[in-house]
């Protein structure tokens, strides 16, 4: 039951997030560039009588408060409004982006937990050596690379001067596929550079956090006792110290949901690798608000949404949130 | 002040903290002197074709760019704006947290609530978004980058300052000048306030290096102020003119690694600032 109440409490908590940028997108996209008329006719003259006739199909004749109702509505049921520059519905367009982001980020998510926290296990083991020292520096350096000039560095190296790996793009242009096997090949031969730019920056976190629990964890008592028994080393890391360091690795994950998230609009960008992030760039460049505006709404809601997950989790293994 | 001068040492001391004061010492001088040296005027364009995107030559150390200025000039110039906004951003960061920090942790009522409830918003957004969403609509200007950066950055601060004010609050002495008839308002700055100081130094010191993380990355994306030139409008300008496909590596490596430099020096000393002044660390 107790559970139960705060997974209750959390969907409520979830709810009203989502509510606060959406009203933040409101005010910012709606109330503070005036009125949205300026935009959609910055280029020709208008007569009052046209004017009159776009105001009522937006719906801007009305209160701010009904406009503000409808487009809490409008949200709620998925539609985001026609996007400038592809003069069709911003869902339509984010809809077949969507997917490849989320292609990139699982690709890096994957590498990043499992190289991260093997990486902080190796190193909480050799406390002190020159090994542990040098990947707690090498992961400060990768924490301090800007992801997008790593992107750009590794198309320098691997692509323009050693011509490994394609420069951009998700698939080579008009290549033919005998089967899926080879498109998905090709797919993963794009997906290599972006996905090494976002695993060496954004992995530190993971890193460091696992380093410093593990040995946190070390030094308790019950570790001692655990060795005392005569309790293999190896044997006591991964029944004892790595269960109970899983907390706060469990918590890392937010900050890396959005941390990761940055990074996808960046390697995005420098690989013109046709994601949500990709579409952002172009929005800005283009001055594109309906797509932007949504954009941010669905990588916010994607990582509350992550932060939700991980909330649960946590709850499911922390010992000390027991049902009543 | 006394108790400053021996956390640099104690920084010197360590070998983490050493790099990061050396890396941090090239920097700003850099970024004082560079320019006076070596002066940089962004609206000197090249007048013909034949000037731009040059390899390093004795003429320029590190070529020119796509406009045929002098990349080793920009970079210098560069190095202040990025250095200026990050720490301008920095410095509204950390007002913006230690009040909501404060003013949070202090009173007991529906203010906190709705203060924190707001803190965790702006912790679990993606910051990235949010800032691009902001500059695209504000405009393109040094101010609004730091303003943006600025108010989005502050929630790490407001957390820490908060559960310091918790448990300061509590104690026996801030009862009593309580009793004596301080106001609220001298309380929380004059008492309070001191005694969380020292705790955010490092949080200080690291947001510092995720400022200019994010200023040269909004830059990147095009949304810098085109007349400031910084470290990351040069890598937008060098990218949008493909200068990577023409091996132009000296537009690309130099400012990139200043970045690295700067936000590494500032990530370094942070680290070992939290291990000094978080006794908790310091068995680790």
């Amino acid at each position: 039951m107790e559970r139960l109440r705060i997974i209750g409490k959390k969907t409520v908590e979830l709810l009203i997030t989502l509510l606060a940028i959406a009203t933040f997108n409101f005010v910012l996209f709606r109330v503070l560039p005036g009125n949205p008329l300026t935009l959609i006719a910055r280029a020709g003259h208008l007569t009052e009588e046209m004017v009159h006739n776009i105001e009522s199909i937006f719906g801007l004749d009305k209160s701010l408060w009904e406009q503000y109702f409808i487009y809490l509505k409008n949200i709620a049921t998925g539609q985001f409004g026609i996007s400038i520059t592809y003069r069709r519905p911003v869902a339509e367009v984010i809809g077949e982006r969507f997917g490849n982001t989320l292609i990139l980020l699982a690709a890096a998510t994957v590498i990043v937990i499992v190289v991260g926290i093997g990486l902080g296990i190796v190193a909480a083991k050799r406390r002190g050596t020159k090994a542990d020292r040098s990947l707690v520096v090498a992961s400060m350096i990768g924490w301090s690379l800007p992801t997008f000039w790593t992107g750009l560095m590794m198309i320098i190296v691997f692509s323009v001067s050693l011509h490994w790996l394609p420069v951009s793009g998700i698939t080579t242009p008009g290549a033919f596929y005998a089967n899926g096997w080879e498109h998905f090949a090709d797919v993963a031969r794009h997906l290599v550079l972006p996905t090494i730019s976002l695993v060496i920056v954004d992995m530190a976190q993971f890193f460091l956090v696992t380093r410093t629990s593990l040995v946190e964890v070390m030094t308790e008592d019950y570790m001692l006792t655990a060795k005392g028994k005569g309790l293999s080393s190896n044997k006591a890391l991964w029944r004892y110290a790595l269960p109970n360091a899983m907390l706060p690795i469990i918590t890392t994950l937010t900050l890396y949901v959005c941390l990761v998230i940055g990074g996808a609009i960046q390697v995005e960008t420098v690989f013109s690798y046709p994601g949500m992030g990709m579409l952002m760039y172009d929005a800005v460049l283009k001055r594109d608000y309906p797509i932007l505006e949504a954009s941010f709404f669905i990588l916010a809601g994607v990582t509350i949404l992550s932060n939700f997950i991980s909330d649960i989790i946590y709850m499911y293994i922390d010992p000390r949130v027991k049902s009543l | 002040m006394k108790n400053k001068n021996s956390v640099l040492s104690q920084l010197w001391k360590d070998h983490m903290g050493k790099a990061g004061l050396i890396l941090l010492a090239i920097v700003f001088v850099m970024a004082i002197l560079g320019p006076m040296v070596f002066p940089f005027d962004s609206s000197q364009t090249a007048q013909s074709s034949s000037e731009i995107l040059n390899a390093p030559s004795v003429e320029h150390w590190l070529g020119t760019d796509d406009m045929g200025r002098d990349v080793f000039r920009s970079l210098l110039f560069g190095a202040r704006i990025s250095l200026f906004v990050g720490l301008m951003a920095t410095l509204i960061s950390i007002i913006v947290g230690t009040i909501v920090g404060l003013v949070s942790g202090y009173y007991r009522s529906i203010i906190s609530v709705i203060l924190m409830r707001i803190t965790d918003v702006f912790l679990a957004i993606p910051v990235l978004p949010l800032i691009i969403v902001l500059a695209a609509v504000f405009g393109q200007s040094i101010f609004i980058t730091i303003m943006v950066i600025g108010l989005t950055s502050w929630p790490s601060t407001a957390r820490i300052v908060r559960s310091q004010v918790l448990s300061i609050r509590e104690r026996m002495y801030i009862e009593r000048i309580k009793n004596l008839g301080a106001s609220d308002f001298r309380l929380m700055f004059r008492h309070v306030f001191p005694n969380v100081l020292p705790l955010i130094y490092a949080n200080t010191v690291l947001v510092i290096a995720g400022s200019i993380l994010s200023e040269a990355t909004l830059a990147f994306l095009g949304l810098g102020d085109p007349v400031n030139v910084s470290w990351g409008t040069m890598l937008h300008y060098a990218f949008v003119s493909g200068a990577m496909g023409r091996g132009a590596w000296w537009y690309i490596i130099p400012p990139g690694v200043g970045i690295l430099v700067i936000v590494l020096g500032f990530t370094l000393a942070g680290h070992c600032l939290d291990e000094i002044t978080n006794p908790k660390l310091r068995r680790v």
